[in-house]
């Protein structure tokens, strides 16, 4: 990326474009280099945050830090973490709200965007307009009140506030992805399947459901990683150690601060790596697998969108 | 941002209906009941809610006690010392990261978008981040940035700089929430949504421009940039609205300190609603977010028509 270009003559670009190879090299080379330092930066937290989990608490807190483990506590360490702190309990308890929610999201965005993208009925640009309106509604306002309604239900402290509303619309953002997909869908084969003597129902279970697979992949990846990685629902719904989620239960590991009451003792920084290594794999490995549909929900919500 | 172009088939003013599209529009409506009831029980309801709960006084044990614009006036003129800092503050990293992050994440995309050898294996690379719990994400930073020991600190004093004391001290607070919301957002779905912009960039403009003797910087402001501004106006929008409600980094690495340092407005509602159970005035602080958040989002949307173009149309 040169500034060489603003007053370029032909006989500039010719000779430029004799030069090529070499020139081209020399860019080439320096973009994968920026990439590469990008990439780094990317990954340097992860990999500070793998060794300090290998190490010894008194090793940890060396300086200057020694990068290789002494003692190469790896095995000790990702074993302790499962023994200091009901740590097996908060994963199973985030498997829970995530897989429910992500089945009730999933479900009832389905059949909500079949209604928008395939039924006239007086009243849908508007409801849809508000739909679209409530993704861009900052979350504080309904907090307090929602807290309030789900403690009068009796819910709190239960994972219901953070499951049940995603099973009434499973979501704008869900709507909208899949609602964009099913207007993508031709509209002969619903009615082909009406001939046949297909009631709607069976049209979306039978008909459209089954060609949505990579939209829904789409919405479970993003569903996933927008549960599983959730904190602020679990930070005022639950109380009870015992029903944290394991992002809220990685503060157990923290030294001072907001976890003071929970936390007490030596300092437990190489458990605290361990343990946020653990509960940062399953987004990692999820998109490792499902790379593409992340890419295209993205992408079809933010333009088209 | 042509959303509604695709629901505009139907006119509101219709005819009587026949009995065949009577039983269609019930169906309809029967298909959109789990969203219409979540709509009203999860968001009108709440809001409704926390417009009347704004104008009482509320602590969870008596019941509210109506007491109207006093939450607003105590806000607002100077009764709660904490509010217009932490107002101040969002701003504060809404300002330096959302230019930053829009920077950064257009500079990813455009290397990204030089058919690179196993593009997929860099966009992953540079993605990872963003899927990281944020929790996760403020505890690996706040070990890498700690003042003592941190290897941020080892990094800058091996090549000889003085490494700021970041969460310990007053003024490098915010960078470093600032630091850790870039790590985990420069490649993330803005960088994507820039991509694939990019790649929705006309090859005959650009081929165009350099027949013309156009060279990269030209093409980039004059082609590029124009073409991909209705992307930019996007994740500036969707930035900013994110920006002004930083709370889990924050909450993580700092708790707000040190001496509020980093005590943002979402803190400041999350701390008087949920800890000192204060929910009417909490309400009230949470309204005047909101109208900010708006007015700036409707004030983007006017200004936007100077400088967003958009394909296709004419001026």
């Amino acid at each position: 990326m040169t500034a060489t270009g603003r007053t370029l003559t032909t006989a500039a670009a010719v000779s430029r474009k004799r030069r090529r190879p070499l020139l081209h090299y020399v860019r080439r080379g320096l973009i994968y280099l920026l990439v590469a330092v990008g990439g780094a930066v990317s990954m340097v937290p992860f990999g500070w945050a793998f060794l300090s989990s290998g190490k010894a608490p008194n090793e940890i807190v060396n300086y200057p830090p020694t990068f290789w483990p002494q003692q190469n506590l790896f095995v000790e360490n990702y074993r302790q973490i499962w023994v200091e702190a009901p740590f097996l309990m908060w994963i199973r308890n985030s498997a829970i709200v995530t897989s429910l929610t992500l089945i009730g999201a999933i479900a009832s965005a389905s059949v909500v965007a079949y209604s928008f993208a395939r039924f006239e009925f007086p009243g849908r640009n508007t409801w849809f307009f508000l739909m679209l309106s409530t993704m861009m509604l900052p979350g504080e306002v309904t907090l307090i009140p929602s807290y309030l309604i789900f403690k009068t239900l009796g819910w709190v402290d239960s994972f219901k506030p953070l499951i049940v509303p995603a099973w009434f619309g499973g979501g704008a953002f869900n709507i909208f992805l899949l609602r964009q997909f099913y207007m993508t869908i031709p509209r002969d084969l619903d009615e082909a399947a009406e001939m046949d003597g297909a009631n709607p129902l069976t049209v979306f279970i039978k008909v459209l459901l089954p060609l949505t697979k990579p939209a829904i992949a789409t919405a479970a990846a993003l569903g996933f990683i927008g549960s599983w990685n959730n904190f602020m629902g679990p930070l005022i719904y639950l109380n009870n150690p015992d029903r944290f989620t394991a992002v809220l239960g990685l503060r157990y590991f923290m030294q001072g601060t907001t976890s003071a009451q929970l936390s007490a003792g030596p300092p437990k920084d190489h458990l605290l790596m361990a343990a946020s290594i653990v509960v940062a794999l399953p987004c990692l490995v999820l998109f490792f697998v499902a790379q593409k549909y992340f890419v295209q929900g993205i992408v079809t919500t933010g333009l088209k969108g | 941002m042509a959303v509604t172009a695709g629901a505009r088939t139907t006119t509101s003013v219709r005819p009587r209906m026949t009995a065949k599209q009577r039983r269609r529009a019930w169906q309809g409506y029967a298909f959109l009941s789990p969203w219409l009831f979540g709509f009203l029980a999860f968001t009108a309801m709440p809001i409704v809610i926390s417009i009347v709960l704004s104008f009482t006084k509320y602590s969870v044990l008596r019941p509210p006690e109506f007491i109207g614009l006093k939450n607003y006036q105590h806000a607002l003129g100077g009764g709660d010392a904490l509010v217009w800092p932490s107002i101040g503050r969002s701003f504060y990293y809404a300002l330096v990261s959302v230019p930053l992050g829009l920077v950064g994440s257009l500079m990813v995309a455009i290397l990204l978008n030089q058919n690179l050898h196993v593009t997929p294996f860099w966009r992953t690379l540079f993605f990872l981040p963003t899927l990281t719990p944020s929790v996760a994400s403020a505890l690996l930073w706040r070990w890498m940035l700690n003042p003592e020991i941190g290897l941020v600190k080892f990094f800058l004093n091996s090549v000889g700089l003085p490494s700021p004391r970041w969460f310990a001290s007053m003024e490098w607070a915010i960078p470093g929430i600032i630091l850790i919301g870039l790590w985990g957002s420069v490649g993330g779905s803005a960088m994507i949504i820039f991509l694939a912009g990019l790649q929705d960039v006309p090859v005959e403009l650009t081929e165009a421009a350099e027949i013309d003797g156009a060279g990269t910087m030209r093409k980039f402001w004059h082609i590029t940039i124009p073409m991909l501004s209705p992307v930019v106006f996007f994740n500036m929008i969707m930035g900013i609205i994110g920006a002004l409600r930083v709370f889990d980094t924050a909450f993580v690495a700092t708790n707000g300190g040190p001496s509020y340092a980093t005590w943002f407005i979402s803190l400041h509602i999350y701390r008087t609603a949920f800890m000192y159970f204060d929910m009417g005035y909490a309400a009230a602080v949470a309204w005047i977010l909101v109208v900010i958040i708006v007015t700036l989002t409707v004030l983007q949307f006017v200004l936007s028509r100077t400088w967003v173009f958009y394909q296709g149309e004419t001026r």
